[in-house]
């Protein structure tokens, strides 16, 4: 019995420790804000980023235009695909930006939407890809362009089989920014890790941590269930 | 029947002899169409037939351009068919396919209502209007709201018919409609070309549908070898086929 109350007290302890001692739930708040910014921001342009991508690729192979702007993209593809994100982040940071003073957020929403936009151009291309070539050419049986083919018929359908896809690519790149903290920046990591540094005690910090990451992600699929969910009353 | 809609002349289409990503060198060389001169007239209805593999698909699709010629002119109501005003001349060039390629995205209505509203031709209202007319032609009406995934094959086909008439064309090619249905649906289809047939919309039907070219068509052209072997009317090439590779291929047909 004794054991209990001694367990109980101690986990009381440890909660005011980890959240309420000088006020550091703030933190953890402040760090899941930086982390939610990041991802958002930086989805967004990997999203912009990897459907012009796809677009000039695919509109490459199949009309043979658009051939330096393909290279550049191969090439683009093959760097960001080729060295790993963190090295990515920290040249970024120390290298393009090491000589002008800037905030460290936009730097790694920079980082992290070039990064993911690599990925997301593939997700993109093979969804395009998916399509059976006879949609393509029933549109241009009627008369519509290669342009007025593509967004009207092509990119519709495309989109919807690549939403898996794209989902589960946005809940790597939200576990990804994980690594701001090597830039000294305050994300949600970081910010159990500072406390952690505190109390010497890493089992609250770093399971809290976990618990609201895991969240955010649950919330994220549940999300793209409801989107999915919109985009398949087409299927029988 | 003296307007000429479509003129062929030295019509050739070599497939291969590219240079190719996965290959060493060029692909393999094939000669589909090997010269092919023809002249269709306002309101004929022609079907062409031949073995598998004969170049009649590729022939139909030189004609709207889906397949680039290698080499020849095609005049389309006396505009040449080329790279420039490709998509003009598609307008007035329907094309019904093996597959029906409706778009699965759309509902039905939305199918046969989009080009004619994205290119202007027509304002929604009226694209819309004459999109109920076309459903209630081909039997369809009450489906205007649904997906085309909720269809049968035969009813697709039918849509996908409605679709290309949407567009007011001139001519309709028809590639293999029926060649994906099964048995019980291929009469439907059938059934829907002749009665339009009637109405004098010229139509080239690519089809193994002998009892369909024999009833329906006015002209019948066999294709072997990337040429045109016979061009007769119908009651002529199939009472009394003279050209041994047709009497072969009607034998192996009928």
């Amino acid at each position: 019995m004794e054991f209990f109350q001694n367990l109980a007290a101690d986990f009381v302890n440890q909660f005011e420790m980890t959240f309420i001692t000088e006020q550091r739930y703030m933190l953890f708040l402040n760090g899941l804000k930086t982390t939610l910014l990041i991802t958002l921001a930086a989805a967004m342009l990997g999203i912009v980023l990897g459907f012009c991508i796809a677009y000039v690729r695919t509109t490459h192979d199949r009309t043979g235009k658009l051939g330096f702007l393909n290279l550049l993209c191969k090439l683009y593809l093959t760097v960001i695909r080729g060295t790993p994100t963190m090295i990515q982040l920290l040249i970024m940071y120390f290298i393009i930006f090491g000589s002008v003073k800037i905030d460290k957020v936009p730097v790694a929403i920079l980082a992290f939407g070039i990064n993911s936009g690599a990925y997301v151009a593939e997700i993109f291309r093979s969804g395009i890809m998916s399509i059976s070539p006879g949609q393509m050419e029933a549109a241009r049986s009627l008369g519509l362009n290669y342009t007025q083919a593509t967004w009207k018929v092509i990119l519709p359908q495309a989109v919807k089989n690549v939403l898996p896809a794209l989902g589960n690519e946005m809940i790597v790149l939200l576990k990804e920014t994980s690594i701001s903290g090597y830039i000294a920046l305050q994300d949600l990591t970081k910010a159990g890790d500072i406390v952690r540094s505190r109390t010497y005690s890493p089992f609250f910090p770093y399971i809290s941590v976990a618990l609201i990451y895991l969240v955010i992600v649950m919330l994220m699929e549940r999300l793209l269930n409801i989107m999915e969910g919109r985009l398949a009353q087409s299927d029988r | 029947m003296t307007d000429k809609i479509l003129e062929v002349r030295g019509l050739k289409k070599t497939y291969g002899g590219e240079k190719k990503r996965g290959f060493k060198g060029l692909t393999p060389k094939l000669d589909v169409l090997k010269g092919i001169d023809i002249d269709i007239y306002r309101g004929d209805v022609v079907c062409l037939i031949g073995p598998s593999g004969c170049g009649k698909s590729t022939f139909l699709r030189c004609l709207n351009r889906l397949e680039v010629p290698t080499d020849g002119k095609i005049l389309f109501e006396g505009t040449e068919v080329n790279e420039a005003h490709i998509d003009q001349l598609r307008q007035k060039m329907g094309m019904v396919f093996q597959h029906f390629n409706l778009f699965p995205h759309m509902t039905v209505k939305e199918n046969l209502c989009m080009a004619p509203v994205l290119l202007k031709l027509k304002d929604r209202p009226a694209a819309e209007k004459r999109a109920e007319e076309l459903l209630e032609r081909v039997g369809l009406s009450d489906k205007a709201n649904v997906y085309p995934a909720s269809l049968s094959g035969g009813q697709q086909q039918r849509i996908a018919i409605a679709r290309a008439l949407a567009m007011d064309p001139d001519v309709i090619l028809f590639d293999e409609p029926t060649s994906a249905l099964d048995p019980e649906m291929v009469g439907e289809v059938l059934e829907l070309m002749k009665e339009l047939a009637h109405t004098g919309i010229t139509m080239l039907v690519v089809t193994h549908e002998m009892g369909f070219a024999r009833e329906v068509s006015n002209r019948v052209i066999f294709i072997d070898e990337g040429r045109i072997q016979e061009d007769e009317p119908p009651e002529e090439l199939f009472s009394n086929p003279k050209n041994p590779r047709l009497k072969a291929f009607l034998s192996k047909m009928l």
